[in-house]
């Protein structure tokens, strides 16, 4: 673990020494929890309507996948116009695309970006490498299941997909959303345990805290 | 280039000598006189850009082989230092001070080859792999494939087809 991580003594401006643990100071380490849906059905139905068209998406791309979001940024394939957008910041998205393979050292990235966002919240796929690893399948740094490590909602299948593809699969998101299965991060706390486990297995150097957000 | 080299070779012992292309050049150097060479070919030859600096490991040999590529911009012409170093407790000595890139270059070739520069800054440090616990994974020693199935496990229901029989079979569906 990096030394600015660890728990020691520091020396403030005033000359008083005390002691800090950047890994408990800054961050809440509480759980996870589940969040139920409204009183009544056609309630939850209308805020599932509503989630299902306002998607934002966290602008973090972490394989060549991610050049096949670019596209839907332009007039040519113009995604705005199903009421999906970027966002730089994971507090303000609440779809996460895992663009492409993802190696142990930005799985840790993305496990904490996804953790930051709020919920509820939503996890693609993009291309083969998040189904099996795809070309990197004997690979000693790509991960090959992405559903080990985060709650995929929907996986878009190619190598790479095309950006029509992508149009295909937002709109197969919100009829999923709609339909009251977009229950990504109700998963992820239900089987945060399981979740854990499977990151920490892979990622070997844990300097974080189990839930940060 | 040939007259590069008859220039150097009455200065520094030089080896094996390849030339790939009239504009890119190979010479095994010993790695006593790298340092010194390298100076000079900066200093005075105008080779002033380390283009790359790189390993191959040769396995059954026991040794490791260390290239660095200069380039002489102003001719527009390449030159690659070929040093071969013992593969056991592989060491070698740091050129940081020459070109200031060639610390990434080692920090690169510490973590993935195994192969440590002393005194070169933030060497200790992790580069591309946080975390690693086998082998240096560029070491052809290392089985990629075993520790990827380790690690990771692979989705059930994965294919794999030898490529030629598949394409004979998706062709001429008849004949095989």
């Amino acid at each position: 673990m990096k030394e600015e991580l660890l728990k020691r003594m520091v020396k403030g401006p005033d000359g008083v020494e005390f002691e800090i643990e950047p890994l408990r100071d800054y961050y809440c380490e509480a759980a996870p929890t589940v969040m139920h849906g409204a009183y009544i059905k056609i309630v939850e139905d209308m805020f599932n309507w509503a989630r299902s068209e306002s998607i934002w998406i966290l602008g973090f791309g972490t394989g060549c996948g991610a050049i096949e979001m670019r596209p839907l940024m332009t007039p040519r394939f113009d995604a705005y116009r199903y009421g999906v957008q970027w966002r730089p910041t994971p507090r303000q998205a609440n779809l996460f695309i895992i663009s492409g393979y993802l190696s142990t050292k930005t799985l840790k990235r993305a496990i904490r970006a996804y953790e930051q966002m709020q919920s509820p919240k939503y996890v693609i796929g993009l291309g083969s490498c998040t189904i099996n690893g795809g070309m990197y399948w004997d690979s000693y740094n790509t991960i090959k299941r992405l559903d080990e490590y985060l709650p995929v909602d929907l996986y878009i299948a190619g190598c790479m997909p095309r950006p029509e593809a992508l149009l295909a699969g937002f709109v197969d998101l919100k009829k999923l959303i709609r339909a009251g299965k977009g229950e990504g991060a109700n998963l992820y706390a239900e089987k945060f345990e399981w979740y854990k486990a499977n990151q920490k297995r892979v990622i070997h150097d844990w300097d974080m805290p189990d839930y940060n957000w | 280039m040939r007259e590069l080299h008859t220039r150097l070779k009455n200065l520094f012992p030089l080896g094996e000598l390849t030339e790939q292309r009239p504009d890119l050049t190979f010479v095994t150097v010993p790695r006593e006189h790298l340092r010194s060479l390298l100076l000079h070919l900066r200093d005075r030859e105008g080779f002033t850009h380390l283009v790359l600096l790189t390993a191959v490991d040769w396995l059954e040999e026991g040794k490791f082989q260390l290239t660095y590529l200069l380039c002489d911009r102003a001719r527009h012409r390449d030159l690659g230092l070929r040093v071969m170093i013992p593969r056991d407790a592989a060491t070698m000595e740091s050129i940081h001070e020459v070109w200031p890139t060639a610390a990434t270059y080692q920090r690169e070739l510490r973590e993935m080859f195994g192969i440590d520069f002393p005194g070169s800054p933030r060497l200790e440090e992790d580069f591309i792999l946080e975390g690693w616990n086998d082998i240096p994974p560029y070491r052809r020693d290392f089985d990629t494939k075993k520790y990827a199935e380790e690690s990771y496990g692979q989705r059930p229901g994965r294919e794999t087809h030898d490529p030629a029989t598949h394409m004979k079979q998706q062709l001429y569906p008849g004949e095989a």
